[in-house]
């Protein structure tokens, strides 16, 4: 009773400006989950491995980019080298370690997947000391826009990841590759028979999902800083997103992202307070699990027993 | 005909003088354990009062990834939570020690019961997202303010270190590692009993022949939902008895790497191994030490190579790689 005595007081003196800047900053948070989500499911889409090391290969990537950024590179082509370097490691992972893994049990992935996280982490706190440390955001972020509800930096992210969005559904839509792409992650047999090359597909999966993810870190260590257990609260999230939208489509993953994004800052603002806000990432996925686990866009599996 | 009969023989026979073996293995460690009581110093002691505790927890983790084949990446939740109500129960309510076990037991296996409900409805990946997540939201719910008059808040809890009874000639160390090596032999014990009886068939249907389970009428769901309960309970007890150990439990001390860490442990020591456990425990409790003379970031970079080394070079870890030597060696003698 209390607690809704004080919900309401809290409901009423949060005037709608309040509402909108929430929502807005919701979204730009909701961009960089989006992009996680949608890194982790083209690798579940293509080998049903859940990535669980995506976050800190992302803070890696983005620890290059700062010591770049710091050898004095603009800003922008230290992005699109640092995009590089994030590709060649995806794609050598993939390579080196997950292909000898393609037909072993489940937990082997899962070892391996936590391995690597274990890695990258102290590779990062190792290399990069674990201080944390600011990074530079490229766009302004003194003066406020869409009329004072989102900072500089809000915009231009949700701008960059929309943009990446953009990139990657043309890819996948209107380039061969994109469709080849498509065809090894949808039918390996299939595709190989026609003459796809499904292990360098894999590869290049690998490595694309590696450069969103660089992406999606570059783009949220200005917010959050810099350190390497930066990405652990956003790779849950990117997790609720990807099941909140369907595991199985990455368009459903995307929305899911910023879904939660918008979820995350509202219930942050007016239900459980900021300290709670991983709970509400499990909470999420306890949901989702319990009312439709095959996410609002996810293809239902059907297995014959 | 009396060739067949030698040729059924035999084996049997083998296994037998291997289970005896086993048994006269386990006797010795046990043996050796209780010497240790009044042999060791104080820190050597308290590091192997860790080990049984950290076999313990990763024993609870292999008896629903290594036997049920169900992957959890958060049992460092239920660890902290086994901490947390032993820690709750005797700062807070002034109940002694070991009467705060079987509650940390039940309330762990509440709470996995719950968790796992959702979660192993589904198969596949869903339970190692789920416990995934539950491990890093782990910190920030024991934080919490609404809880913060039972739990301390960030600042944790500190509680005593208890005393031998009757009068026993014994330093605290010494009675505080016979109690929880006794503790330790009994779960220990119940589990082997379970695992090897129908029930552990049953977990073990599931893990290889989810279908041919379900065909034998094994309620998939449910059966993996009260091994995940029994699993949690498991690591529950161990981190009640961690909690007495160490004295003091706080929010940071169990974030995921806690989790990752039984992972690890768990997957070293041999996922399908009882004994595995203690081999699991004995390297997450001293290769750290070793690895942080080296550097603060050392011990993840090692338990990151040794995980993956594993995985590749023997999957079933040490327990079955030494498990196999030896085999070989019994049938050559």
């Amino acid at each position: 009773m209390t607690k809704f005595i004080w919900l309401t007081a809290r409901w009423g003196c949060t005037d709608m400006e309040g509402l909108i800047h929430q929502i807005m900053s919701g979204i730009a948070t909701g961009g960089i989950y989006a992009s996680v989500a949608l890194a982790l499911v083209m690798i579940y889409q293509a080998t049903h491995h859940v990535n669980f090391a995506q976050g800190e290969m992302a803070t890696f990537s983005t620890y290059i980019a700062l010591t770049l950024i710091n050898y004095g590179l603009p800003y922008w082509i230290a992005f699109v080298i640092t995009v590089a370097v994030s590709f060649v490691i995806g794609l050598t992972i993939e390579r080196v370690l997950m292909r000898p893994m393609m037909n072993a049990p489940v937990l082997a992935s899962v070892g391996v997947f936590v391995g690597l996280l274990l890695i990258f982490n102290s590779i990062s706190g190792w290399i990069f000391d674990y201080t944390i440390k600011t990074f530079p955001s490229p766009f302004p972020s003194n003066q406020p826009l869409l009329g004072g509800y989102a900072s500089g930096h809000e915009v231009g992210s949700t701008a960059v990841t929309l943009i990446v969005l953009l990139l990657v559904w043309l890819f996948f839509r209107f380039t061969p590759l994109g469709l080849a792409m498509r065809a090894a992650a949808y039918n390996p047999a299939s595709a190989r028979l026609v003459g796809v090359r499904v292990g360098w597909m894999l590869a290049l999966g690998w490595g694309l999902a590696a450069a969103i993810g660089a992406v999606a870190g570059m783009m949220v260590a200005p917010v959050v800083f810099l350190d390497p257990n930066m990405m652990a609260g956003i790779l849950l999230y990117a997790f609720a997103g990807a099941l909140l939208g369907g595991i199985t489509n990455p368009l459903g993953a995307v929305l899911g992202g910023f879904a939660v994004g918008v979820i995350e800052n509202i219930g942050g603002a007016y239900l459980v307070g900021t300290e709670l806000k991983l709970t509400m990432a499990l909470i999420i996925i306890v949901c989702v699990l319990v009312v439709k686990p095959s996410g609002l866009l996810g293809r239902t599996v059907v297995s014959r027993v | 005909m009396s060739s067949t009969s030698v040729s059924v023989a035999a084996p049997a026979a083998a296994e037998r003088s291997g289970t005896s073996l086993k048994a006269l293995g386990v006797g010795v460690l046990l043996l050796a354990a209780f010497v240790a009581t009044f042999t060791m110093s104080g820190y050597h002691l308290f590091q192997l009062t860790m080990v049984i505790v950290y076999g313990l927890a990763i024993l609870g983790l292999a008896v629903v990834t290594g036997f049920n084949g169900q992957i959890s990446l958060g049992h460092g939740a239920f660890y902290a939570i086994g901490a947390y109500t032993t820690a709750i129960l005797m700062a807070q309510y002034n109940w002694p020690y070991w009467s705060t076990l079987p509650v940390a037991a039940l309330v762990c296996a509440g709470f996995g019961f719950l968790i796992g409900l959702p979660a192993l409805r589904l198969g596949g990946l869903y339970l190692a997202l789920t416990t995934f997540a539950l491990a890093v939201a782990m910190p920030q719910v024991l934080k919490h303010k609404a809880i913060e008059d039972w739990t301390g808040g960030v600042q944790g809890l500190v509680i005593d270190k208890p005393d031998a009874p009757f009068g026993l000639p014994l330093n605290s160390d010494q009675w505080l590692y016979l109690f929880t090596l006794a503790v330790g032999a009994l779960v220990y014990l119940l589990a082997w009993n379970l695992l090897r009886g129908r029930i552990g068939r049953g977990m073990r249907a599931i893990r290889d022949q989810p279908t041919a389970a379900e065909a034998m009428g094994i309620n998939l769901a449910m059966f993996k939902t009260r091994t995940f309960a029994v699993s949690a309970m498991i690591t529950g007890i161990a981190g009640s008895l961690g909690a007495i150990a160490i004295q003091f439990v706080a929010p940071d001390s169990f974030s995921v790497f806690v989790s990752i860490t039984l992972f690890v442990g768990l997957v070293v020591g041999g996922v399908a191994s009882i004994g595995g456990s203690l081999l699991g425990a004995v390297f997450i409790e001293f290769v750290p030490n070793l690895a942080d003379i080296v550097s603060k970031a050392a011990p993840g970079a090692v338990y990151g190579v040794i995980l993956i080394a594993v995985m590749f070079l023997m999957p079933t870890g040490a327990a079955g790689f030494f498990g196999g030597i030896a085999r070989r060696l019994l049938r050559r003698a």
